[in-house]
């Protein structure tokens, strides 16, 4: 039923802008697919907008991408997001999005998913938070991990860029030691935060991280998170998504640094909970995967 | 536990009638009892049909807020769970909100200013929910005692505030609050203020109306912006759209959203009016030359100066504001009316409310306004120094 939303009241359909149109013509709602949607449909679907105001080259459209290609049910999916380089993405695309204030994003989707649970007890509505690493693991460490802790149904997305990118710059808890941001001058002097085992002592059924850099790899993660948060609890991914300007790299170099990372910092990790994996075979037999 | 899809027509989950909010405060036959403030909280919330809930102790609010979470356990509540912290709370309580939960909070002192930022968040999004505030003293030095200087720092953050004086006025205002807020034109979030202790755990008689009787759910549908759940527009917008870049339009935008907040608190007033019979409450001698202007518990010390005042042959009125936001000024100026001094007894050190009242009667009034007596950190305010007060002003240098 909810897709219905996104048709066009046909006395607006002449001044509808052109991408519009397209939006409700391609997107690819779950309820018309025969197979899960994916990175393959991305040149033709409608998830995110053509235009975004985020940096040329910026890894974060990328990945925004395909997160987005990977919903399993956009129809009924909410993004609730925070402060930072992401929020300003949240405009550009056909979903419902919450930005609240820097840090309370997980408290926020906390109160969505239970109360949508209570609403709507028949219909599986996914919440996913997708913020940044400032407003993830420092300012919003607190709510990102009590939500894990309290086992809300939700996916935490967190696009870590190792630095305070909107801002214009500052180190951050997820920044590398030794590396040179301002607020540290003299270099960051305590080790880049664990989030990712944080997220796996805390609670979390199904712990990633990784870089951005192969779009099938983070579609698969992001849909596997849903998929056992929908059931069996919190999910967390952290996905290097570097911000070129602050480290000095051209619009074209991104991909580059990101893969560069994959052999080094960011070498994949990956927690599923024996639940969860008994889960996710369950899924791929029925296939949702 | 309660499941939403119990909900009939004529009966809430958990089988309650369904009647109106007239019904319930004013023509459903009451019986008495013998309750606190925090009693009384969990009597309304039983009756108010209420989807969510979320809690964090601090003093003196606590009570309250557990009893809210039995209300939960007993099927009359939809979701409720502990929070964090004040910050987690109010943040959680607006995703409860957003998503269509009528939904109901409480807290007290530093936890308000802990959880500062969501207040003009909540209103900035146009969430009706409702905080049920216990004041009490900001630190430091530490204090848990009644102090309602918090208030000060909420009454420009959009919401609206309401007083209450007793565990009567508690009770039918925070039924009456959710009914307010949740009209479609003002649909704007409802701080429900009452002096922490003096109201919170004094025990009082109070009428209550049978609890097989609840008000109708909230409909998020016939909310001015969308629920977040999926089910409606708006397409590629945010519930709230931002600002963010620096130019006319924008500017525009950002101020022209305030404002309307703003007047979303002024459209609430006729409903204020009908709900709790007036937005002030006069009780004195009527063509007196000296009026008490108040909210909370400082409007029952006033009103036993008053006798006292009345006993010495001196005439004076109780005006006790019910709202604070929106601000009653049409009818403190009516009340007003042949008054020569003002005076506005308050239980916080810096006057906030005689800064309303002088700064909303500025040029429209030739009355003598003294912001005093004050007390603060959970000092009582004995009759006597109101009384004082107002003869060292009236027959200056002759003293009390």
């Amino acid at each position: 039923m909810s897709h219905d939303i996104y048709k066009i009241n046909p006395e607006f359909r002449e001044i509808m802008p052109k991408e519009i149109i397209e939006l409700e013509e391609n997107a690819t709602w779950a309820k018309n697919m025969d197979k899960p949607r994916g990175i393959k449909e991305l040149p033709d679907t409608k998830e995110l907008l053509e235009e975004h105001s985020l940096c040329a080259g910026c890894p974060e459209a990328a990945a925004l991408r395909y997160v987005l290609s990977a919903l399993p049910k956009p129809e009924d999916t909410i993004i609730v997001n925070s402060t930072g380089c992401t929020s300003l993405m949240f405009p550009h695309i056909a979903l419902h999005t919450v930005h609240s204030l820097f840090g309370n994003q997980n408290a926020v989707a906390s109160g969505i998913k239970r109360v949508l649970d209570w609403r709507f007890p028949d219909t599986q509505k996914d919440v996913v938070v997708l913020a940044g690493d400032g407003a993830t693991v420092d300012i919003g460490l607190d709510y990102t991990l009590q939500s894990f802790f309290r086992q809300e149904k939700i996916t935490t997305i967190c696009f870590d860029n190792e630095v305070y990118a909107n801002t214009g710059g500052q180190e951050s808890g997820m920044t590398a030691k030794g590396q040179v941001f301002k607020m540290a001058p003299t270099g960051k002097k305590f080790d880049k935060v664990p989030m990712w085992e944080l997220a796996k002592t805390s609670g979390c059924h199904y712990s990633v991280n990784m870089t951005a850099s192969a779009p099938k790899a983070v579609a698969k993660a992001v849909r596997e998170a849903i998929l056992v948060a929908r059931e069996i609890g919190p999910t967390y991914i952290n996905l290097y998504t570097p911000c070129i300007l602050e480290i000095g790299l051209s619009a074209n170099e991104g991909l580059g640094e990101m893969k560069d990372q994959d052999k080094d910092r960011f070498a994949s990790y990956k927690h599923v909970s024996p639940e969860a994996e008994e889960y996710l075979k369950k899924c791929k037999a029925e296939g949702l995967l | 536990m309660s499941k939403i899809t119990d909900m009939t027509a004529t009966h809430n989950w958990s089988g309650q009638k369904l009647v109106s909010t007239d019904y319930m405060l004013f023509e459903a036959p009451r019986t008495k009892h013998f309750m606190t403030g925090s009693e009384v909280v969990k009597e309304a919330v039983k009756r108010a049909t209420v989807d969510a809930s979320v809690s964090y102790p601090i003093t003196p609010q606590s009570e309250a807020a557990h009893l809210i979470g039995e209300l939960w356990a007993e099927g009359y509540v939809g979701v409720y769970f502990r929070g964090e912290n004040e910050f987690g709370v109010m943040s959680e309580v607006a995703g409860c909100s957003m998503a269509g939960a009528r939904t109901i909070t409480t807290t007290s002192g530093p936890g308000t200013l802990r959880a500062m930022e969501n207040f003009a968040q909540w209103s900035g999004t146009r969430a009706p929910m409702q905080l049920i505030l216990m004041a009490r003293g900001i630190n430091s030095p530490l204090t848990i005692q009644p102090d309602n200087l918090e208030v000060q720092y909420l009454l420009e953050t959009g919401c609206m505030i309401w007083y209450a004086e007793n565990v009567q006025e508690l009770f039918d205002m925070s039924l009456a609050a959710f009914t307010v807020a949740e009209k479609p034109d003002v649909h704007v979030p409802i701080i429900t203020a009452v002096d922490g202790f003096f109201v919170s755990h004094t025990r009082e008689a109070v009428m209550l109306p049978e609890d097989d009787i609840a008000l109708q759910p909230y409909n998020p549908y016939a909310a001015p912006l969308p629920p977040i759940d999926s089910e409606m527009p708006p397409g590629r917008f945010l519930r709230d759209p931002f600002v963010m870049k620096s130019n006319y339009i924008s500017y525009a935008t950002h101020a022209s959203w305030q404002w309307e907040i703003r007047s979303a608190v002024e459209r609430s007033k006729p409903y204020a009016r009908h709900y709790l019979n007036g937005l002030v409450h006069v009780t004195g001698t009527e063509d007196a030359e000296i009026a008490f202007v108040t909210c909370g518990t400082a409007s029952n010390q006033a009103k036993e100066a008053e006798r006292e005042l009345n006993k010495l042959g001196v005439k004076s009125k109780v005006i006790k504001l019910r709202t604070i936001r929106p601000f009653p000024e049409d009818e403190l100026l009516e009340a007003l009316e042949g008054v020569k001094h003002v005076f506005v007894p308050e239980f916080n050190v810096v006057g906030w409310l005689s800064n309303e009242v002088k700064a909303k009667l500025y040029g429209k009034s030739d009355a003598n306004i003294v912001g005093a007596p004050r007390v603060a950190g959970g000092m009582s305010m004995p009759a006597e120094a109101i009384i004082k007060e107002v003869m060292e002003n009236i027959n200056p240098g002759k003293g009390a």
